[in-house]
């Protein structure tokens, strides 16, 4: 066993962990997070969602399956910093091409292994999510602390730009049915190849882009996609979702894009206290009545629609018409999904892409299809 | 959806008895149950034969049958009862299996019962072979290339097809019975032949060899509304081809990436939504080939199964108690999660831990018995273990399982062990594959070599080879200071294992005292279903060492109650019981019930049971390391911590700790260890024999093979001889001559080096009777006396047993009392007591007397409405006898030794499992009974008289009684004569007989017509061995001629028996009874009763206790 060095972890209210170097040695800063997901530690990683963030992995023995080619979410890794309980040294799994050590090394991600990952999240859990930093280099607590509490808090900042794709892309379907133009503000790779499949062929557009361009296309429907830092930031990404909305273009969004749509229909965002990031979380599909187990990652949450005598809060107006709160989180209510009545847009809080996780929400990729047919004739683009 | 208003009544089906490949897992389950059917306010009727389960207290249905789970039997029972529904996929295969025989005879339909949380087409189309694969193939998944045959000649063709090695698995039998790989023509023609006769449906698969392949099951919950959620994942370290219930299992798995194991779970959920398994859990198995990803399904089990406890115990997340709710009614959203309170239960656990479920094998049992691992279970229980990474799990796992082995190093390597023997054996799969694997290791072998050998995971192996770098550095370092010790605790090691790689340390102890010097205690965490995402309301903990503890302060008075470890043959869940009730009984005086336990398929390891649950190894450090974390915990909030440790009531496990504990502090309760080991120890013992006047049977000790001669020859042979302090009967025989008592001292030795060897006058003929009683020290309560049905010689726990006695007299009874009131107050009991006393020539002889509970307690509970282990632990704790009487728990007055005329007959009869064995050769195991206890579980049959009892034990066990056709009699010289009149009585009631010359001609004698058949050896062509397998037979009697030598005699028509399940009576009391329980049974006369009714009679109107 190859020695380690010894790595420390220091949140900005004091609390130490102690561990061993993991990945690069250096020294790292971020948003302490817990993800809970059990597999698709190569998934997250990749997700660029968790841009800005230190992800720790309650799951103990990480990077049992290595490596592989076809799993990563995007262009790298985009995590901050890593924590893990027990980091594997041995890869074993037919598709792994080398393992998660040399990987998180060669992209220069620091991260701390042997650390008691549950205490942290229960700290994460009861005093809620917060700066950290990690470091193999220097393990002096004090100086690190000086550090963790000078950067930058989650709430405020605009990581979108970090993360989006500097010129559009175009990912073709075998046989195109429909185009949906895509808003990059941290897509993965899942999103685009689940369209695909369903003959939607995805050209992808930095987040910054205008209407015009992002309509240049003719495309059937736009999609908004997740993506890190807090969506009261997005305000360019908001006024743009507004623009289609009234111009009836049908509108699908996960995730952040779930937080531009409720910011557009005038909804506020708030930070949750330790946010949602894992892949076993049950939400309820109001159209069905059925419990779906669904990949979540997200910090920030819409706020409930005031509740309105005599109304359960399912229902509400806005200036583009009804809208329905159409999914929710069976743990803690928070808003997960919503559906707009009169206008052709609909989103989620959540990762129906998967990758990692479930497949239980894959039908709203279907829904898209819905959309667009009820579209079809109706006029738009105007 | 909310609960169904239309159900108010349902009958839930029980297991039956423990058998491989079925144990208490069905307890557990069916007592959650029970328990929720009762909680929602509906009525429960429950049918079981085996007392010795929780779920048969009476307390926990409103109407218990302790009957024969049987068609007729049930059918009583509905039509009695009229209940609106059934439930009976809690029960095991026996339960489902029962549901269906009760649909086909048109049962259900004729009273109106509806079958709940299951579905008739469903039941087929999962269990059927050829149907599930149709199934399979429909949704997307790949199977195995295979077909279902149902002659010799269709296995012949398939065989031809896919090409050998194939794997031949027969259809609907429970555990993989009958399975197996054949990798020659001869292989093909032995286990296809005997899966046609061991399917009910004559129908066996054959399907293409993916031996070695990667195996994982599911565990999938499904609700009336379509939500799916899979509890559980589980990961076979030991490959396909090993049974999943004889495999080393990890939960969570541990080799997939997301995307295999997403699309397991999309495959998986689509093929429990096209069975269309009505509410509730189902297990699916899986194969995936390592090389290239390709997944395969293997079965399903659509109902709650072994696999099932061990996902409930591994997450949290209660499979049976869900279950339970999803059948009447409820959907998963509206059921809370008991340990968050906050969220519900349509989630998927996620485990921040890693679980490893470890077999336990009884292989010294039975030897002969081919001990390579195969698609047919074999193992007779099995450990589990937490910790936060899978070497800690592991490690910790090993030393649960209560062998001389307890993890890597603690017994030296065999002699002779060399790199290549070691390569050559790891190509078998066998009891132990990861110690052979590490020695492999550790000698020098890649884990890709190991991994070629025996195909478990490379990742797998690099675990071990990390602990193998790991030993190199604790036997290498200088000193073993605070960091390497710490690095090894977090690895899992025990301090056993350290101080066996340091001997300078000072053994266990020494390195206990550096560790605790070093300040180095190992924290404890919480079972939570969520990874800490929630809060966790339920103190479900395991150890580990890391930064933070989560023991919560409590200033409440603690009682810590030492469970039985893994099941294993002579310890199994009649202890559990006894650990339950005193749970039950400490809880409600008060206490703060702690309980430690290993085993996964109890009902005391359900976080529901005590207070506060730590699933840990039941060793010497484990267990007061919790007793240091929960004594802190009380004394820092104020309390008084620690009060008590019960350690009598989980048998030889807890028992063994006993003074160990009690030196090292802990306030052991209730008999003291030192009055425990005087019982035990021949001198201490035979003195307070002799100071009461008491006799034993003549005996002496032996430490050598000239003083065991020297012994024998004194006392006269036959002689018994045993190991000392055993259970189960480890070891013991009956000996008759001293070449074999030669023979025996070799092997005994071996099997326990600290003890010497017991040697005592057998008494051949006699009557054993089993006493169980209590004693406070100032008072004296006899709970029962059972009469035994053998002869003294078989092992009681073998011994099927009536209660009260049926052929004592009331002098022999007194005495009886009278004997066991002095030797308990002689001993200093405070709690409970069994002794075992042998009947001959009038003289009542003490064979043994062991002051705690016995196997028997729960029977005899059940018997007198009495719940002894209960008043056991209170008076452990400082109730009296005369309080207990107050209360009511016991009787008000009298006890069991005054059992009226009309107290109704219970019986005992055991369940042996030879059926599940085979030679290497693939030949069938004796049958015989002996001193060594080899059951593995137990039936209670009650009716108002001894024929009618030992019927219904006797269809508990077999399922079926012949009431006519032939019956087959061979006898010993000494047995001819008693064996006249059982013939007479079976030929009075339509048998024809065939007997072996001897037997033939003593029967001709008295005028009984028989057919001669030569015995095995004789080699005509018709002999007792191929009537016998021709299934011609309807009844055996065979005895061993015991007193011209040692028991091997017959063994081939024993043997013959088993492999063709016939009913097979070895003993000339059990042929006399089994000829009562015919006759009982032919005249039609068997009627079910409650327990409650049976305790409403026994106690009156005072309110019953058990």
């Amino acid at each position: 066993m190859s020695s380690r060095a010894p790595a420390i972890l220091v949140l900005e209210d004091g609390r130490v962990f102690r561990g061993e170097a993991f990945g690069s040695v250096g020294e790292t800063f971020g948003e302490a997070v817990f993800s809970t997901g059990m597999t698709g530690y190569q998934e997250t990683l990749t997700d660029p969602s968790y841009y800005g963030q230190v992800v720790a992995q309650t799951a103990p023995q990480i990077g049992n399956t290595g490596w592989n080619d076809e799993d990563d979410e995007s262009r790298r890794i985009w995590v901050a910093g890593y924590v893990v309980r027990d980091a594997s040294r041995m890869a074993s799994n037919w598709r792994a091409k080398r393992g998660l050590e040399d990987e998180l090394a060669s992209q220069g991600v620091v991260g701390i292994c042997g650390v008691d990952t549950r205490a942290l999240t229960r700290h994460l859990r009861e005093a809620g999510a917060m700066r950290v930093g990690i470091s193999s280099r220097d393990t002096d607590v004090e100086a690190l602390l000086q550090k963790v509490r000078a950067t930058p808090q989650m709430a405020g900042a605009n990581h979108v730009g970090a993360v989006t794709a500097s010129a559009p892309y175009t990912y073709e379907a075998k046989e195109t049915k429909y185009t949906v133009a895509a808003l990059d503000l941290g897509i993965k790779r899942n999103t685009p190849r689940r369209l695909a499949e369903r003959g939607i062929t995805t050209t992808v557009f930095p987040a910054f882009a205008e209407i015009d361009q992002l309509l240049s296309g003719s495309p059937d429907a736009v999609f908004l996609s997740n993506g890190p830092g807090d969506p009261a930031t997005a305000d360019h990404q908001v006024e743009l979702t507004r623009e289609l909305l009234r111009r009836r273009v049908p509108v699908f969004g996960i995730c952040f894009g779930n937080q531009i749509l409720g910011r557009a229909l005038g909804l506020e965002t708030y930070k949750l206290k330790f946010g949602h990031r894992g892949i076993n979380q049950p939400v309820l599909d109001r159209h069905t009545n059925k419990i779906e187990i669904t990949a979540h990652n997200h910090g920030f949450a819409l706020k409930a629609p005031p509740v309105l005598e005599g109304q359960s809060g399912e229902f509400f107006e806005t200036e583009f018409g009804r809208v329905q709160v159409s999914h929710v989180c069976l743990n803690d209510d928070v808003v997960e999904g919503l559906t707009c009545l009169d206008v052709p847009a609909y989103s989620v809080q959540y990762h129906p892409e998967a990758a990692g996780g479930p497949h239980d929400a894959d039908y709203l990729f279907d829904r898209l299809i819905e959309l667009i047919q009820q579209q079809e004739g109706a006029p738009t683009h105007a | 959806m909310p609960k169904r208003e239309d159900l108010q009544h349902i009958l839930v089906i029980g297991s039956g008895p423990i058998q491989i490949g079925q144990a208490c897992e069905f307890d557990y389950s069916g007592t959650q149950a029970c328990r929720v059917l009762r909680e929602e306010g509906l009525r429960v009727t429950l049918v079981n034969s085996n007392p010795a389960t929780i779920m048969t207290d009476p307390e926990f249905a409103d109407a218990t049958y302790v009957e024969p789970i049987t068609t007729e039997v049930i059918e009583q029972i509905i039509a009695k009862e009229k209940p609106d529904a059934l439930l009976a996929t809690l029960g095991g295969q026996t339960a489902l299996n029962a549901a269906v025989a009760l649909h086909e005879a048109g049962i259900l339909e004729k009273y109106g019962v509806e079958l709940i949380g299951a579905d008739m087409d469903a039941i087929q189309r999962g269990e059927d072979r050829q149907q599930f694969k149709e199934v399979v193939l429909k949704v997307g998944g790949d199977v195995p290339r295979s077909a279902v045959c149902h002659s010799m000649e269709e296995v012949t063709a398939t065989v031809k097809d896919l090409g050998l090695p194939v794997v031949i698995r027969p259809s609907f039998t429970m555990g993989g019975l009958g399975s197996g790989m054949a990798y020659t023509w001869e292989d093909v023609d032995r286990i296809a032949g005997n899966g046609l006769a061991e399917s009910p449906t004559t129908e066996v698969l054959i399907e293409e060899s993916v031996l070695g392949w990667k195996e994982y099951e599911l565990e999938l919950m499904r609700d009336r509304d379509d939500n799916v959620v899979i509890v559980c994942s589980i990961e076979n370290v030991d490959p396909m081809g090993v049974h999943t219930g004889d495999s080393v299992t990890v939960a969570p798995s541990m080799t997939l990436t997301d995307r295999e194991y997403q699309h397991m779970r999309d495959i998986g959920i689509a093929i429990l939504r096209e069975v269309g398994v009505d509410t509730g859990g189902c297990n699916i198995q899986f194969a995936i080939d390592p090389a290239d990803g390709r997944m395969i399904v293997i079965e399903m089990n659509p109902r709650v199964s072994r696999s099932s406890a061990l996902a409930s115990k591994a997450t949290g997340f209660p499979i049976a108690k869900i279950a339970a709710k999803l059948a009447i009614g409820y959907t998963l959203d509206e059921i809370p999660n008991d340990i968050t309170k906050a969220t519900p239960a349509a989630f998927e656990p996620t485990l921040d831990y890693v679980v490893v479920k470890v077999p336990r094998f009884t292989f010294e049992k039975f030897p002969g018995a081919d001990p390579t691992l195969t698609t047919t279970m074999k193992s007779v229980g099995e450990a589990m273990s937490l910790g936060r990474t899978f070497q800690q799990a592991l490690q910790k796992a090993l030393r649960s399982t209560e062998t001389k082995q307890a993890g890597f190093w603690t017994r030296p390597d065999p002699e002779g062990a060399t790199l290549e023997n070691t390569m050559e054996a790891l190509r078998t799969p066998h009891d132990g594959t990861l110690y052979t694997a590490e020695r492999a290791l550790r000698f020098g072998a890649t884990v890709a070599e190991v991994h070629q050998a025996c195909k478990i995971d490379p990742w797998f192996l690099d675990q071990v080879a990390q602990l193998i770098d790991l030993r190199g550095e604790i036997e290498s370092a200088a000193v073993v200071d605070e960091a390497l010790l710490r690095k090894a605790k977090r690895a899992g090691f025990s301090d056993a294992q350290v101080a066996a790689l340091r001997p300078e340390l000072a053994g266990e102890d020494g390195v206990r005292r550096l560790r605790h010097r070093l300040g180095l205690r190992p924290v404890y965490k919480t079972v939570d279903t969520c990874a800490a995402e929630f809060e966790a309301h339920t103190p479900y903990h395991y150890s580990t060492y890391e930064d933070e503890t989560e023991v919560a302060p409590s200033d409440r008075p603690k009682v810590m109650i030492l469970g039985s470890g893994p099941n294993r043959i002579g310890q199994g869940i009649e202890f559990d019981y006894s650990c339950v009730h005193a749970v039950q009984a400490l809880r409600e005086a008060g206490y703060e019930t702690i309980m430690v336990n290993c085993n996964p398929e109890t009902v005391s390891t359900d976080y529901d049971t005590a207070d506060r649950l730590y699933f840990e190894p039941l060793t010497f450090e484990d267990v007061t390391e919790v007793f240091h974390a929960e004594n802190e915990s009380g004394r820092n909030a104020g309390g008084p911590g620690v009060v008590g440790v019960v350690v009598q009531l989980g048998g030889q496990t807890p028992l063994g700790l006993a003074e160990r504990l009690e030196n090292a502090g802990l306030p052991i309760v209730g008999t003291s260890p030192k009055a425990i080991d005087n019982a035990e120890d021949r001198g201490v013992f035979g003195k307070l024999l002799h100071e009461l006047g008491l006799v034993a049977p003549a005996g002496g000790t032996a430490f050598s093979y000239e003083e065991a001669r020297e012994v024998a020859a004194q006392i006269g042979y036959p002689v018994l001889v045993r190991p000392s302090y055993v259970l189960g009967g480890r070891g013991m025989e009956i000996v008759y001559d001293e070449d074999t008592l030669a023979g025996y001292i070799s092997r005994a030795t071996e099997a326990s080096p600290e003890h010497p060897i017991l040697i005592d006058r057998f008494l051949d003929d006699a009557i054993e009777i089993d006493v169980d009683c209590l004693c406070d020290g100032e008072d004296f309560y006899l709970g029962g006396i059972m009469e035994h049905i053998e002869e003294a010689g078989v092992h009681s726990g073998d011994s099927s047993c009536a209660l009260p006695p049926i052929t004592l007299g009331a002098t022999v009874i007194e005495q009886i009392r009278d004997y066991t009131a002095k030797l308990a107050f002689g001993i200093g009991v405070r709690g409970l007591m069994n002794v075992q006393y042998a009947l001959k020539d009038e003289q009542l002889y003490v064979l043994e007397a062991n002051p705690r509970a016995s196997r028997t307690v729960p029977f005899v509970s059940k018997a007198t409405a009495v719940p002894l282990a209960k008043a056991a632990a209170r008076i452990a704790l400082g109730a009296t006898i005369a309080e207990l009487r107050a209360e009511g728990m016991l009787l008000p007055e009298g006890d069991g030794s005054d059992a009226g005329p009309d107290v109704p007959i219970s019986v005992k009869e055991v369940l042996l499992p030879f059926k599940r064995f085979r030679t290497v050769e693939g030949a069938g195991l004796d049958a015989v009974l002996g001193p060594e206890m080899k059951s593995t579980g137990e039936v209670m049959g009650i009716d108002s008289n001894f024929g009618l009892a030992f019927a219904k034990a006797t269809l508990a066990v077999y399922g079926k009684l012949p009431t006519s056709g032939k019956v087959f009699v061979s006898v010993a010289d000494r047995d001819k004569r008693a064996i006249v009149f059982p013939v007479r009585r079976l030929v009075d009631l339509g048998f024809t007989v065939y007997a072996t010359e001897g037997t033939g001609l003593v029967l001709k004698r008295h005028g009984i017509d028989f057919t001669p058949v030569a015995r095995h050896s004789s080699g005509e062509s018709v002999d007792a061995v191929s009537l016998i397998a021709s299934g011609e037979i309807d009844l055996v009697i065979t005895t061993p001629s015991a007193s011209s030598g040692p028991r091997t005699d017959g063994w081939e028509i024993r043997s013959a028996a088993v492999v063709a399940d016939v009913s097979c009576v070895t003993t000339i009391q059990g042929a006399t009874a089994a000829t009562q329980a015919i006759e009982s049974a032919s005249r039609g006369e068997i009627r079910v009763a409650s327990l409650q009714e049976l305790h409403q009679r026994l106690r009156g109107s005072e309110t019953t206790a058990v």
